[in-house]
């Protein structure tokens, strides 16, 4: 095999190489050839192929990302340590303990491969977090499926669900939440999103950088193989093939294959790592493995690199130079370590059998040079690779469908009138895919590992203690509506925010933070760039108004079947802090005798609902009414009838409107409830409407007074609307009434019922 | 009274089982695979997790970690050690107790709180208890279908050997709702479920797993 060196290409400027094959455009292959000033190597255009990907480049959303860096980059407690940019955003949560946390998408491999496709989507995000020199304490998973009854749901869903439980549950992280949502556009492309978050002491903070000249990097972890090559490109592995003319390394998986265990080791080495002060700087390997993480550290220090490429372990040892910088292998780290400290870091890494091995060195030139069997294979200014990819303004125009989308509201469908009708459909719902319980789902992942995971799903966030002393804990949450989203994406990004932030606030924490995942279409469609810009616009200003910074996140383009993309779903996470975790507030009536309240107005607004869903397979009119304001009051009155013991669950109010709610409430302790409609509201729309910024909440017998003037002082709409008993029974009066067997069935069979027990 | 766990590569509950013996007034001492010995702890409990990533077989590797043999000796000189989910499982392989446990019949991991009977209130990790008493605690595994021979099973019977069954539903498919097994000298007891994780209400469905760590604070202080 003949190795294409930075000689030879100089000498064969004009021989054919498969850049459109690799994805690049060809202005981007007449870029590379300027900036290099000779016709890339096969390994510098691999490189450049990868970290110009849509994926690793953001080459399509940059220019609308920028609004994230507008924002204001400080909390309510204090300024962020990090933010964009880095592997995952920093945020001080107070006592000297800062959290960093990033959810990012792995949708296409969990088509192919569910079960290592969602594995390793848990264990990428993973690394992104101890990257940062955190402590990673928990995950979450957002997920998005084709319809629940579609042939294909049976062979993903399981696929997924087993993966992101098989990988966290291996590595000792609770999951305490996230989604799981049906709808017919993600049959082909579901969506699998994982978050992480991690937890650190300030001065514990790292960032990816290599600086000061002959420090050493260091590659630890697991060996490189050929798994993951093109992961994050096209079309890689056929195109070697043709290159080298050798048939026998044949079509590689795209896929990565995850190994939780080894995951583990690197965890526990890495932490004992830093705590002793080994290393200058750190970067996970991820999408595009060694040209991104080479790259990266590079650009962000003050010097070059020079790797010894022969010195990279491998599991195959046929891998060409340009296979082994793409492959996607899981579990490997690079770390720049000074010379003093190599040994005791080889030492540390011996103690846990992680593999360690010095593949380089960092020079003064600005330079990253690439050496192989005693050859140059790659010469480039590494800036140019990581950092200096194309950018493109896409063109954008709402699509000429919106107006009939909007035009078709909701307001003729036929709603049930009579008590009989209202129950047959509150159980319809509380059955439905999108509402019924996600046991089948949650009980296959561990929430209890830790011992700190005080919330955990079913509740609206996963709260977890970071400090046994002090009860000092965040809370989480993870929402978004794609058929809000398309009949508005303005408004529906904001919804999902206001959802998350919400789910925050119902816990008793105080929303600080945002990261996000925005799951779309192709960039090259107008229209689902309308769609992008107009969410991205959406959350920007919506942060902004409640005061949040975006730490971070991840964008997820090409999401489509033929021309049909996925509803857009920009997915938001938020995180919060909580003062005192045992003062936390779950969901769920537990005390017969104690009061419910709804919080917030109630409006006629069933554009994108669930109920137009499920009942009449309709989509279209103006999703519910955002005002982040009133999102703020609501979070600000449940943060200080927690503080005061005046709430003893609270529940938000959102896909399915109150009736969900209220399903969801009584089912959890057992505990019945009797509900009546207020005066100024129609039955129908008090049950089913999603109108946003509401809660419900149960009150102590005792506290109402209370709780109401700290309602009243705050002017915020509030109504006495049952009481909790143990007659076993749902009933709203005057209208129907459900034995809580009755409701449970409903609500708790179809999972398992579809997907075999 | 200082209780040893046993850190192994792929350990993940052995910071709780260490808390845990904290909030029963015990001393904790973190133990590491590579040791030579249990050193001075008077009791030794194997916590829950994947060690050695489970490979081969569940337990089968970590029954020959080092510190393994000093483990094995002490237990059969009559040191109380307890194996909880995982650990049951190396304890199994370690042959320190019968059977074995296998996947779950439903084929998939499962966590969720269960409901648990306790069959044996005479042994060195359950006298906090009383026979027949109910209790909640955390259930999470992968492979926990406990499985013997007919044999072995009638022997575990005649002999108030099972600890622990499963009240309600089975949750893995083990063979007479089988949770936790001892051996016949008493001191060595295998769990499935995890009582580590219920010794908080604020953190666990209850505080009832704490009567496995004061039962044997109590026994060996009572020795």
């Amino acid at each position: 095999m003949t190795v294409d060196t930075i000689e030879n290409a100089a000498k064969t400027p004009d021989d054919p190489q498969p850049w459109a094959e690799l994805g690049l455009k060809d202005d981007e292959y007449a870029r590379i050839r300027d900036i290099l000033g000779r016709r890339p190597t096969s390994s510098e255009l691999a490189m450049y192929s990868v970290m110009w990907s849509e994926h690793c480049s953001y080459k399509s959303s940059k220019v609308h990302l920028r609004r994230f860096g507008e924002l204001q980059q400080e909390t309510s407690v204090g300024k962020l340590l990090a933010g964009i940019g880095e592997n995952a955003g920093v945020v001080d949560v107070g006592n000297g303990y800062a959290v960093t946390f990033k959810i990012e998408s792995h949708n296409h491999p969990s088509y192919v491969e569910p079960y290592q496709g969602a594995a390793t989507g848990v264990g990428g995000i993973v690394r992104d977090i101890l990257a940062m020199g955190a402590r990673p304490v928990g995950v979450m998973d957002s997920l998005r499926f084709g319809p629940l009854d579609a042939p294909d749901t049976q062979r993903v869903l399981p696929g997924v669900v087993a993966g992101v439980g098989g990988y966290g549950n291996c590595l000792g992280l609770p999951n305490v939440g996230g989604e799981v949502v049906f709808d017919p556009t993600y049959a082909r492309n579901p969506l699998v999103n994982a978050l992480c978050v991690g937890v650190m002491r300030h001065e514990q903070l790292h960032l990816a950088k290599a600086s000061g000249v002959g420090n050493q990097v260091i590659l630890y972890g697991a060996r490189t193989g050929g798994d993951g090559i093109g992961g994050v490109s096209v079309l890689a592995s056929e195109t070697f093939e043709d290159s080298d003319g050798s048939a026998g390394s044949s079509r590689r998986p795209s896929v990565q294959v995850g190994d939780p265990f080894m995951e583990k080791l690197l965890i526990e080495c890495t932490l004992q790592l830093f705590s002793e002060g080994l290393i200058a700087g750190i970067q996970d390997l991820g999408g595009a493995g060694l040209s991104c993480a080479t790259s990266e550290l590079a650009s962000a220090g003050d010097g070059g690199m020079h790797v010894v490429l022969d010195r990279v372990p491998l599991r195959d040892s046929t891998l060409a130079p340009e296979e082994i910088l793409m492959s996607e292998s899981q579990e490997r780290m690079m770390a720049v370590v000074e010379p003093a400290s190599v040994e005791r870091f080889m030492e540390i890494c011996r103690t846990w059998d992680v593999r360690a091995d010095v593949i380089g060195e960092v020079t003064p030139a600005g330079r990253l040079t690439v050496e192989w069997r005693g050859e140059t294979v790659v010469d480039v200014p590494p800036r140019t690779v990581a950092h200096e990819g194309p950018v493109y303004q896409r063109p954008y125009e709402r699509p000429a469908w919106q107006d009939d989308l909007e035009a078709a509201s909701p307001s003729s469908l036929a709603r049930p009138s009579g008590g009989d009708a209202l129950r047959e459909t509150l159980i319809r719902m509380a059955a439905s895919a999108n509402l019924c319980s996600r046991s089948w789902v949650t009980d296959q992942y561990d929430r209890y590992v830790l011992g700190n995971t005080v919330l955990a799903q079913p509740d609206d966030a996963g709260v977890i203690r970071i400090d046994e002393e002090s009860g000092l804990g965040i809370a989480m949450a993870t929402d978004g509506n794609g058929r809000y989203t398309k009949l508005d994406p303005y408004s529906g990004a904001q919804l999902a925010l206001a959802e998350a932030y919400r789910n925050v606030a119902v816990t008793g924490a105080r929303p600080l933070a945002v990261t996000d995942c925005l799951n779309f279409g192709s960039p090259e469609d107008p229209g689902v760039m309308w769609q992008f810009a107009e969410a991205v616009r959406g959350l920007a200003d919506g942060c902004q108004q409640l005061g949040m910074p975006v730490t971070g996140g991840n964008v997820s383009l090409y999401n489509q079947t033929g021309d049909t993309p996925i509803l857009p779903t920009p997915i938001v996470g938020v995180l919060g802090v909580v003062d005192d975790v045992r003062s936390r507030i779950p969901y769920g009536f537990r005390e017969p005798g104690q009061i419910i309240y709804l919080l917030g107005a109630t409006r006629d607004e069933f554009g994108g609902s669930e109920w137009a869903h499920v009942v009449h397979g309709h989509l279209g009119g103006a999703p519910p009414a955002v005002d982040l304001d009133v999102e703020r009051e609501l979070a600000d009155l449940l943060y200080h009838a927690c503080r005061d013991g005046l709430v003893t669950s609270a529940h938000d109010l959102s896909d399915g409107g109150l009736g969900q709610a209220l399903t969801e409430s009584v089912l959890r302790h057992g505990m019945g409830a009797r509900v009546w409609v207020p005066d100024d509201l129609d039955p129908f729309v008090f049950l089913f409407s999603e109108s946003s910024a509401r809660a419900v909440v149960s009150v102590p017998h005792g506290e109402e007074v209370r709780f109401t003037s700290l309602c009243e002082g705050r002017r915020f709409p509030h109504a006495r609307i049952g009481v909790v008993d143990d007659a076993g029974v749902l009933e709203v009066q005057g209208q129907f009434s459900i034995p809580l067997d009755e409701l449970r069935r409903a609500h708790e069979s179809r999972l398992a019922q579809t997907f075999g027990d | 009274m200082r209780i040893g766990v046993v850190t192994f590569p792929g350990s993940l509950d052995d910071g709780d089982a260490l808390r845990a013996v904290r909030l029963s007034a015990g001393e904790a001492v973190p133990l590491w695979h590579g040791e030579p010995d249990v050193r001075d702890v008077d009791a030794v409990v194997l916590p829950g997790g994947f060690a050695y990533g489970d490979y081969l077989r569940c337990g089968a590797i970590a029954r020959f970690a080092p510190i393994m043999e000093s483990v094995i000796d002490a237990a059969r000189g009559g040191m109380p050690v307890l194996g909880i989910c995982n650990g049951f499982q190396v304890l199994c392989e370690a042959h320190l107790l019968p059977g074995a446990l296998v996947r779950n019949d439903r084929r998939k991991f499962v966590c969720r709180d269960q409901r648990l009977r306790i069959e044996n209130a005479r042994t060195l990790w359950t006298s906090s208890y009383t026979a027949g008493q109910e209790i909640v605690v955390p259930v999470k595994n992968g492979e926990g279908g406990y499985v013997a021979d007919e044999p072995t099973l009638d022997r575990l019977e005649a002999e108030r050997r099972v600890v622990a069954r499963y009240a309600g539903e089975n949750p893995n498919g083990s063979y007479r709702d089988i949770a936790g097994v001892v051996n016949e000298r008493g001191n060595v007891v295998g769990l499935m479920p995890h009582p580590e994780h219920a010794v908080d209400e604020l953190t666990g469905p209850s505080t009832d797993g704490l009567g496995f760590f004061t039962s044997v604070l109590e026994s060996v202080v009572g020795a």
